[in-house]
């Protein structure tokens, strides 16, 4: 299966209340590719993410997939193309992994519909996707962060969407669960064709596993392309207010943020102020 | 990261196996619930200060005449039981589709203020305006869906945050506890009794004429409650997990609030605010049955079995009869208490 699903903004306001916090957003997320999008903190990423699966009317402007107005689409309809695992999504108390990986499974039932078989394949290449079969009958409070984050991420792989967005699926989790977490994504954007699109805060791990970068900078799309077209020292200066320099990452070839501080660089002592 | 143990169609076997064996546990909890529920509504038709056997009771439920108990059982015991059954049923359904909803123990209908909405309006009606009883319980049923609006309404700000409904509408329900208070001060000893004892709680002298509304709103508005059973689960993710998952989250939350509020309205006309039941019902189910599933119908049944039993108990365990809602009273007044200790302990809030 190849995702075909294009999403794209088209002159796309958002806003809580009186604040604007997206302004005339204009992007298209290519099919089947990993798009990360960064920028500072409060610059609009979860906004525009919660925008794009339909959790936010626009001001202005639209959320388009594939030609149609993404909220216009029956809402079921929506979320077996695209689905999304929000930041901080609740878990319920004393649930087994088995039963919150097969809530996934909501938009392809119907209210009086018996569980199927399709519903059980699904969640057992749910759950072996993420490697969390051993998991299955234990109850998700017990886990540790890492294995939650993995539950929660067969939790959307049940949905078999397409299209898959993550807000800051590596957010509390030590290193080498995030990388986990982040080679997990890309294996099923490799194996499956699914189109990944997911805010990160770690710049470093954004340039090393994005095929397609996005900076906003306050509510504005500021560069996208490549990582090693958008990761430049003027975009980490224009987007978080920061000196940097950018040097190619060893082993992935993909470029490596090496931020300047006031203290314990050579650089900033000779860098102008 | 060690490969898993299982992997391919072992796997799907091993996920339908899991499934299959939480469904069986699960109807059979639910059946035994079932089973429990019929064997007290059979008791409170054949024990009390008479006894009638079965087949007695039986003969009575089919019409026939039978000397004495076609009295006792068909005037007196019988609308009272079904009214119990029903009343229970519908604070336990509603009280566990707020609980869930709003994802908090806390969020039942009787502690978020519209049992107490219910309770004021009452009050002023039996006190203050001197009504019939047929009016009493339209004015109450009025005010349950007002002050449930209201508290809706004043804690709507980008969609319906759990902890900022319970909070006003704790505050709401101590507004009008105080209005009942004062009404109550006013009341002429004849009226203080009558609306004491529709405050507590209380089936005696329950005929049909309170009974059937009951039952109706059952059977009208259970089925919504259901039809939305799904839902619900996936609201208890979180709204923005829900909606991610193709639920529409402010449609399927007024559906739900207005058929719950119409459930536990209906019942509370006919039976006044049975305390604690709605509270009650929902984590009891939740204990049994596991938070995997819907809770509406194992939350039911408990209602249904606690508002019997606790009926019967006050009636016949004590010298003098204790009308229902002192007996459910007792029994959750500690879990509230044990409920707020525990959330403070997890620091979390409310």
């Amino acid at each position: 299966m190849t995702a075909s699903h294009t999403l794209a903004t088209e002159d796309l306001t958002l806003g809580y209340g009186d604040r604007a916090v997206i302004e005339g957003l204009d992007l298209t997320l290519a099919a089947g590719e990993i798009t990360v999008i960064v920028g500072a903190n409060a610059c609009g990423k979860s906004t525009l993410l919660r925008s794009m699966s339909r959790l936010l009317a626009p001001r202005s402007g639209r959320v388009v997939l594939d030609g149609r107005e993404v909220h216009r689409l029956p809402a079921k309809e929506l979320a077996r193309t695209l689905g999304l695992l929000p930041q901080s999504p609740v878990t319920p108390e004393g649930i087994t992994v088995l039963d919150l990986v097969g809530r996934g499974r909501h938009p392809h039932q119907r209210a009086f519909s018996r569980w199927s078989e399709r519903d059980d394949a699904a969640v057992a290449a749910a759950l072996e996707a993420t490697r969390t079969t051993d998991l299955m009958d234990r109850s998700v409070d017990e886990l540790s962060g890492g294995q939650r984050q993995r539950v929660w991420i067969a939790m959307a792989l049940a949905q078999r969407t397409d299209l898959l967005l993550l807000d800051e699926p590596t957010t509390f989790l030590d290193i080498s669960h995030q990388i986990e977490v982040l080679d997990l994504l890309t294996d099923l954007n490799r194996d499956r064709g699914t189109t990944i699109v997911m805010v990160l805060h770690d710049l470093n791990l954004a340039a090393r596993y994005a095929d397609r970068l996005v900076a906003l900078a306050d509510g504005r799309l500021h560069a996208s392309g490549t990582p090693a077209q958008v990761m430049t020292e003027e975009t980490v200066r224009a987007v978080y207010g920061m000196e940097s320099r950018i040097i190619e990452d060893p082993l992935s070839g993909k470029p490596l943020v090496l931020p300047i501080g006031r203290h314990h660089s050579a650089a900033a002592e000779h860098a102008p102020v | 990261m060690s490969a898993p143990a299982v992997t391919g169609p072992s796997v799907q076997r091993a996920v339908t196996r899991g499934r299959v064996r939480r469904g069986h546990r699960r109807r059979l909890i639910v059946l035994t619930l079932a089973v429990l529920v019929v064997a007290a509504f059979a008791t409170t038709l054949m024990a009390g200060h008479t006894y009638y056997p079965a087949r007695d009771v039986l003969r009575v439920m089919t019409g026939e005449q039978v000397p004495g108990a076609s009295f006792t059982v068909g005037t007196l015991r019988l609308p009272r039981a079904v009214l119990a059954l029903a009343a229970g049923f519908s604070f336990g359904v509603a009280g566990v589709t707020f609980q869930t909803m709003l994802r908090n123990p806390l969020a039942s209908p009787d502690i978020i203020g519209i049992s107490s909405g219910a309770s004021a309006a009452a009050a002023l009606a039996i006190v203050t305006l001197s009504l019939g009883e047929t009016e009493v319980a339209a004015l109450a049923i009025a005010a349950a869906l007002g002050v449930a609006l209201l508290v809706y309404t004043l804690a709507f700000r980008d969609g319906v945050a759990g902890t900022r409904l319970i909070l006003i509408g704790i505050g709401i329900s101590a507004l009008l506890d105080s209005v009942t208070s004062y009404v109550l001060s006013q009341a002429g000893e004849w009226d203080l009794q009558e609306a004491m004892r529709w405050l507590t709680g209380s089936l005696n002298g329950a005929t049909w004429r309170e009974t059937v509304p009951v039952v109706c709103a059952v059977v009208v508005l259970g089925p919504v409650l259901l039809a939305r059973a799904r839902d619900l689960t996936a609201l208890q993710l979180g709204d923005d997990t829900a909606s991610a998952l193709g639920v529409r989250v402010e449609r399927t939350r007024i559906t739900v609030i207005v058929a719950a509020v119409g459930l536990i309205a209906f019942a509370t006309a006919a039976a006044g605010p049975i305390a604690f039941v709605a509270f009650l019902s929902g984590p009891i189910a939740a204990r049994l049955v596991g938070t995997g599933v819907s809770l509406l119908v194992p939350a039911g049944l408990v209602g249904a079995l606690l508002v019997l039993v606790a009926d019967f108990t006050g009636q016949y365990a004590f010298d003098t009869r204790y009308p229902v809602g002192v007996v459910t009273g007792v029994l959750g007044a500690p879990y509230l208490v044990y409920l707020i200790v525990r959330s403070n302990r997890a620091g979390g809030s409310l």
